[in-house]
């Protein structure tokens, strides 16, 4: 049998798949798996609707999340409108399945794809600038695409929404937020897998390079315009993967929630969760859904109770004001984010109680 | 310390980054209204030694991490560049640093910055006496001067602080040989004329040794040798090494150069 | 042809302020190289001061007006000092979603104490100002924020071009280490311009606020659109920015005015993509020259 990695007391890794791995002792292994196992077999069945939604939305709001990491985290580049690619995903999806009548399983994916060429259009003329061009051309991709949303009636109608047929895998209907459960997770694991695994590739070695210094890394051979491309397009592909099951899992579309505030929101995930962290990406994830989760509780206990239901109503700004604060807090106060106090947890448990 | 010391490093110690130790104790004295220079090859830890005194270190995440700089009896390391200034320490940045889109006239005007407020406009007279080209081209933009223009700006800007420590960092760094001595007689009519202190980094260890008192010889982040210029100039280790010459004294001709070196005797 | 002259009074109108903000936002730019996405927070804050003070404390204009502004400056060096000023010598992207944290901080925080509705000024220019051509009428705001746009644009370039302190801050933008071994206190350089900025900020949100009415919403998407402007204008130059200003407003009346309301506002967003296209560094940006 092969002997147990238990965390060594410092660095002595001599080979570069040492460097590589992605679980550094079995015991993490075991734990992920045992984790997973826990979650797909007992929590569906342990709690109760209302949670099972909020659970199926931090799963959606992971894989866009990890998306938009891609790029800020490992690229270096700032998307301001992934929102708006969140939502070109949802009404590809949305209007795949009902004019075109395509089955979950493809349509998922093709919006996906749809949304990453929509996002390499956007990408095209700032891709070949240096500094934060792409960050303004994602601003202006932003309103455009909310603009075409709901003017260009014929293709999404416009203000009023779009219904989807109910989810279905070779036939079994797949209602209700159990169901939707296990495809969220199963997409959630399968989307986290790819990305760990892609930053382990040249390519996700060439984003790193071009992060850290883009001059450098254009010295050493990497075409830096074709790999922020490629960045750009993984990024909208994950957002416009998220946005259709976003789409199916909400049955029914609007314009609305596509907007700025949407980026801001997902740019808020990833830098509270930590930035070049997939893991990060899942917690800043859980942090947002739980605020908003939270502050809607708040403002309904203040809306039920009539008195103060005038305070209630203007509970509504705190969400942005919460969001911002988030931010900014994180930036001065822990730039990396809830992965790096996560790893600081983790580091005081190892080899604990004698820990170095 | 003797009276007329302005300024002085004790065995300092600087660490860029928090690993990566440039400066290994280097320990000098410049004694007022004098021009010490400062030679040495690439990487000794020239250019750091001066921006150790001005401050300018911290922008680049570097150090003092031992030893102390004492100018006028007041400890100076690792204050910020715009108090160090003030108290009249200037450096001359290495290759020209002109700012390319504001005129000459401007760029001058840009070393008053240590006495915001004050009259300039007999100082401008001043800088155009030194530096006759300057005032020709007081329109122009910075950018499209010539190297020998931007040296005499960027000594010019300094000058406009009123330093009472001027640090040039090469002055030399590729002018042709005219302008080059053109610029070293301005040096030491400055330090004759002005009385200012002046330290001098040079590659061009001649022209350096003709016109200061003092010298330092920096390798490898340390002082290896130093002494009047005068004695500097007699050394044989000098005169192989910096002022190519041979042994003799006379000037070495490419049928005598070895090519072995011979190992220095302060190693 | 009269509708025509009364679009391209509005248009011109209207592109001063784009154009004043804008200058702003450059300002910063320039100095520390930040994109500033709070500027329309900025803009909002300055409107609803001057309606606090103009309506609540029911100042005099010619008391509120200068009070605005002052306040904005130490707004400006605040907002510096507390969250930019940590973070120099941290990667740019991080002081960039600063701004973007700062923005709906702000945001959030007005729309707390204002709400989302829209108010209007108590009326307080004297109709004299107003400018009767032929049947096109040109109503007193716009006269006044033409005036003002060349007033503050005229006031700026002097400052830049002769004051010691716009020479200093233009050899910060221009060559930062040179002018830290001159002994130019860097940081200040950078506390004023965001001071400054905020003040430009502020004002253009005033005259805005008069011509449209205060909403939060609508005031800090307008200070959006300044990213449109600078690029059209190139990100570095202040006169290039106004003159973006300029065409971004002719460019939204106009549209507004023959085409369709709600094109009105995507217009700028369309524009900015395509001169990324064709002309990347702007209309007037300098090309930047890197040496390795």
């Amino acid at each position: 049998m092969r002997k147990l990695h238990f965390h060594p007391c410092g660095n002595f890794n001599d080979r570069y798949e040492q460097e590589l791995t992605i679980f550094e002792t079995d015991f993490g292994r075991t734990a992920v798996l045992a984790g997973l196992l826990i979650l797909f077999a007992v929590v569906p069945y342990a709690s109760s609707a209302y949670f099972l939604y909020i659970l199926n939305t931090i799963a959606i709001m992971s894989i866009a999340a990890i998306g938009l990491n891609i790029l800020i985290g490992f690229t270096g580049q700032l998307s301001l409108g992934h929102g708006a690619f969140f939502g070109v995903g949802a009404y590809a999806a949305a209007i795949l399945a009902t004019d075109a009548g395509f089955p979950f399983l493809l349509a998922v994916p093709c919006a996906g794809v749809i949304t990453a060429l929509v996002g390499v259009l956007f990408g095209l003329p700032s891709g070949r600038l240096k500094g934060l061009y792409l960050t303004i051309a994602t601003l202006a991709g932003q309103f455009i695409i909310e603009y075409l949303l709901v003017h260009w009636e014929g293709l999404t109608r416009g203000t009023m929404g779009i219904v989807l047929p109910e989810a279905s895998i070779f036939g079994v209907a797949l209602g209700g937020d159990r169901c939707f459960f296990y495809i969220a997770y199963g997409a959630l694991i399968l989307m986290t897998l790819i990305a760990v695994n892609l930053m382990r590739t040249r390519y996700g070695r060439a984003f790193v390079a071009i992060r850290d210094n883009d001059r450098a890394a254009e010295g050493m051979g990497i075409p830096i315009f074709p790999y922020k491309l490629l960045s750009f397009a993984i990024s909208s592909f994950y957002a416009g993967f998220a946005g259709a099951l976003w789409a199916y899992y909400m049955v029914s579309i609007t314009t609305e929630p596509f907007n700025l505030g949407l980026s801001v929101e997902y740019i808020a995930m990833v830098i509270i969760g930590g930035l070049g962290s997939i893991t990060g990406s899942i917690f800043g994830a859980i942090f947002i859904t739980g605020l908003n989760e939270g502050l809607r509780w708040l403002t309904d206990i203040l809306m039920s109770t009539n008195i103060l239901s005038a305070i209630g109503l203007s509970m509504a700004p705190l969400r942005e004001l919460a969001f911002g604060t988030a931010i900014v807090l994180f930036i001065l106060l822990e730039p990396r984010g809830l992965a790096e106090v996560w790893r600081i947890i983790r580091s005081n448990f190892r080899l604990w109680p004698f820990s170095y | 310390m003797q009276e007329d010391t302005l300024l002085q490093l004790n065995n300092i110690s600087v660490v860029y980054s928090d690993v990566i130790q440039v400066l290994k104790g280097v320990s000098l004295a410049v004694t007022e209204k004098h021009i010490a220079c400062l030679l040495g090859s690439n990487g000794a830890g020239k250019t750091t030694t001066l921006k150790a005194i001005s401050g300018l270190l911290k922008t680049e995440n570097g150090k003092v991490t031992d030893g102390d700089i004492v100018y006028e009896k007041a400890l100076i390391q690792n204050s910020p560049p715009e108090a160090i200034t003030r108290r009249g320490i200037i450096q001359v940045l290495e290759g020209r640093q002109p700012f390319k889109y504001l005129t000459i006239e401007e760029n001058l005007r840009v070393g008053t910055a240590t006495r915001w407020g004050k009259p300039y406009g007999k100082d401008l007279e001043m800088i155009y006496d030194y530096f006759p080209p300057l005032r020709k081209r007081r329109k122009t933009l910075a950018g499209y001067c010539s190297g020998g223009e931007l040296q005499m700006l960027v000594m010019g800007r300094a000058l406009m602080a009123h330093p009472k420590l001027l640090l040039l960092d090469e002055p030399s760094l590729g002018l042709a040989p005219l302008v080059v001595k053109e610029i070293f007689d301005i040096i030491e009519r400055i330090n004759r004329e002005q009385g200012t202190t002046i330290v001098l980094v040079e590659q061009n260890a001649n022209m350096a040794l003709r016109i200061a008192h003092y010298g330092y010889i920096m390798e490898n982040g340390r002082i290896v040798m130093e002494g009047e210029a005068a004695d500097l100039k007699k050394n044989p280790d000098i005169k192989e090494f910096y002022l190519g010459m041979g042994a003799g004294g006379d000037a070495k001709s490419y049928r005598d150069v070895k090519s072995y070196k011979r190992r220095k005797r302060w190693l | 042809m009269d509708f025509f002259i009364q679009l391209l009074v509005n248009g011109l109108s209207i592109g001063f302020l784009y154009g004043l903000a804008a200058m702003g936002f450059v300002m910063i730019f320039k100095s520390s190289s930040v994109l500033n996405f709070a500027h329309g927070e900025l803009m909002a804050l300055g409107a609803f001061v001057f309606l606090v003070l103009i309506g609540w404390a029911e100042l005099p204009v010619y008391l509120a007006f200068p009070l605005t502004l002052v306040f904005c400056f130490v707004l400006g060096f605040v907002v510096e000092r507390l969250f930019l000023r940590p973070l120099i010598g941290e990667p740019l992207i991080y002081v960039i979603m600063l701004t973007v944290g700062l923005a709906s901080m702000f945001k959030g925080a007005m729309l707390l104490i204002w709400g989302g509705n829209l108010y209007t000024f108590p009326d307080f220019l004297p109709e004299g100002l107003a400018i009767q051509w032929g049947s096109v009428n040109i109503p007193p705001v716009y006269a006044v924020s033409i005036v003002i746009g060349l007033i503050f644009l005229m006031l700026f370039g002097l400052f830049f071009k002769y004051s010691s302190q716009g020479i200093y801050m233009r050899s910060v933008a221009d060559n930062q280490p040179a002018a830290l071994s001159l002994g130019v206190h860097v940081r200040k350089v950078f506390a004023l311009s965001w001071a400054i900025a905020a003040l430009v900020a502020g004002m253009s949100g005033i005259v805005l606020g008069i011509i449209n009415g205060i909403n939060v919403h609508d005031l800090s998407s307008i200070g959006l659109k300044v990213f449109p402007v600078v690029i059209l204008g190139g990100l570095d130059s202040i006169g290039g920015a106004v003159i973006g200003g300029i065409i971004i407003g002719l460019l939204e009346t106009f549209t507004g005015g023959y085409l369709s309301t709600s094109l009105r506002d995507v217009v700028p967003y369309i524009v900015l993509v395509f001169i990324l296209m064709v002309k990347p560094y702007g209309l007037f940006g300098l090309v930047e020259i890197e040496r390795v």
